[in-house]
């Protein structure tokens, strides 16, 4: 009868009988190469989920009152299918959000999605001028993903949103990419930079410093209207708790589903450690989040371990699994980018060499690196 | 998307009649439910099992108060009135 207690965050924890964030990948084939890309595509995989499979796959969403997904890749508009899957989501009742380079939102597609009632676009964008922006996600990749924001206003598509992953040389621009955004009537989305996939290449010279950390911090907290997916719960440390369920949701309240079907922990840990299943598995998808002895353990209360007698730790709940896991801090552990910096204590006791290498990659076979130091 | 304004709370008339926003779908969970709304997009956590009954059937009620007297024990009718005046500005539930 309880209204007020005990908290949610602390049932979350239990687990819940279907994800509340669902991010399913479509495929792993990608017409950029981004430095930090949490899923390492590039090239599509020949066991990638048939038509047939993904509809299935959304009618058990439906099944599981799973309300919206969260679809990437790779690049989804690559698939050419792409429409077929998001118009059977919202026949199902299953809201899509999708994430694109925008590369392929021509004027037609943006008509198109302009005409589907229950799609929401996220245009990935990592800096607010093509020379940042670039240098992250490939020459060219700033114009583009302008000209898909064109198209969605001339479509009047109505609000999208623009999704950044803070780094090092982005963080300057936190005001430039809210007037971005207020221009196109856009709404912004910044998301944390993850040492994941190739990310783990390019995290030491990307991620924010302690003192951008701190600025990004101070600026997310007057912000009622921008967006974070929840990633920055660590820096709750700082003070009062930024919006959203400030805990580490993996295999609790979120997980992945990989374009093979594989079923991962959350987005930023596609690796076997955290693989809990396959949708091609008896039983499917639901199984797999009901049942499987990685998300039942994750589900288990867990220890604070080296952060147990700091204060903090029931602000920033230790931080984020993945950027521990690929930085080779132990899960009990501090977040790498811990406010306090016990973080870059326990990564100096690693060496870069023994952190836990991707164990799924589909880069391109050409050498992926940062366009331009600074 | 609306800015949320957990501050603000609308005059919720307890001798009104209410239901279940048509665009609105529950998904029961252990600690209550997950309540999504279709048109505003917002996803609203109902944090007990009972008051998931109440949003559910209020429809069949001629008034919340009557709804509250009939599915909630009279000591916490209060935190109840205050959860559904709640879920009226998320528009989880609306007048019928």
């Amino acid at each position: 009868m309880a209204l007020e207690s005990p908290s949610l965050t602390d049932r979350f924890k239990l687990g819940l009988e279907a994800p509340i964030c669902l991010t399913w990948e479509l495929t792993y084939a990608c017409n950029l190469a981004c430095v930090h890309c949490l899923s390492s595509s590039g090239r599509r995989d020949p066991r990638e989920l048939s038509t047939s499979e993904a509809k299935a796959l959304i009618d058990e969403m439906a099944e599981l009152k799973i309300f919206y997904v969260n679809i990437g890749g790779g690049e989804p508009m690559i698939r050419s299918d792409f429409f077929e899957i998001i118009d059977h989501c919202v026949d199902r009742g299953v809201g899509v959000k999708f994430s694109t380079n925008g590369t392929r939102l021509d004027a037609e597609k943006a008509e198109r999605l302009a005409k589907s009632d229950y799609v929401d676009v996220q245009i990935s964008l990592d800096g607010a001028d093509a020379v940042t922006n670039d240098a992250v996600r490939g020459e060219g990749s700033y114009d583009a993903a302008i000209q898909a924001m064109e198209n969605l206003v001339a479509a009047n598509f109505g609000q999208f949103k623009i999704s950044v992953v803070m780094t090092r040389h982005n963080i300057p621009q936190l005001d430039a990419f809210e007037a971005l955004a207020d221009h196109y009537g856009a709404q912004l989305r910044l998301t944390r930079l993850r040492p994941s996939g190739r990310g783990a290449d390019t995290w030491d010279e990307l991620h924010p410093t302690a003192g951008q950390q701190r600025e990004l911090y101070d600026w997310l907290i007057t912000r009622t209207n921008v967006l974070t997916g929840d990633s920055f719960f660590h820096l709750s440390a700082f003070g009062d708790a930024l919006d959203g369920l400030n805990l580490c949701g993996a295999g609790r309240v979120v997980c992945l589903i990989d374009p093979v079907g594989d079923v991962y922990a959350c987005p930023f840990v596609i690796h076997d450690e955290f693989l809990a299943g396959n949708v091609r598995d008896p039983g499917a998808f639901t199984s797999v989040w009901r049942d499987s002895d990685l998300f039942r353990s994750l589900r288990e209360p867990s220890s604070a371990g080296a952060c147990a007698s700091c204060g903090s730790y029931d602000a920033c709940q230790g931080g984020c699994m993945a950027a521990k896991f690929f930085t080779g801090i132990p899960l009990d552990g501090p977040d790498p980018e811990c406010v306090y910096g016990h973080g870059e204590t326990a990564m100096a006791k690693v060496a870069v060499e023994l952190r836990p290498g991707p164990s799924v990659d589909h880069s391109a076979r050409v050498p992926v690196r940062l366009g331009v130091s600074s | 998307m609306p800015a949320s304004s957990p501050d603000v709370v609308t005059d919720f008339d307890l001798d009104q009649a209410w239901r279940k926003h048509p665009q609105v779908a529950l998904r029961e969970e252990a600690f209550g439910a997950l309540a999504y709304h279709y048109g505003n997009r917002r996803l609203i956590f109902l944090k007990s099992p009972e008051l998931v009954v109440v949003v559910r059937d209020l429809e069949n009620y001629p008034s919340a108060r009557a709804a509250l007297d009939a599915l909630i024990p009279v000591d916490a009718h209060g935190s109840y009135e205050r959860a559904l005046a709640r879920l009226v500005e998320s528009e989880v539930i609306c007048g019928a």
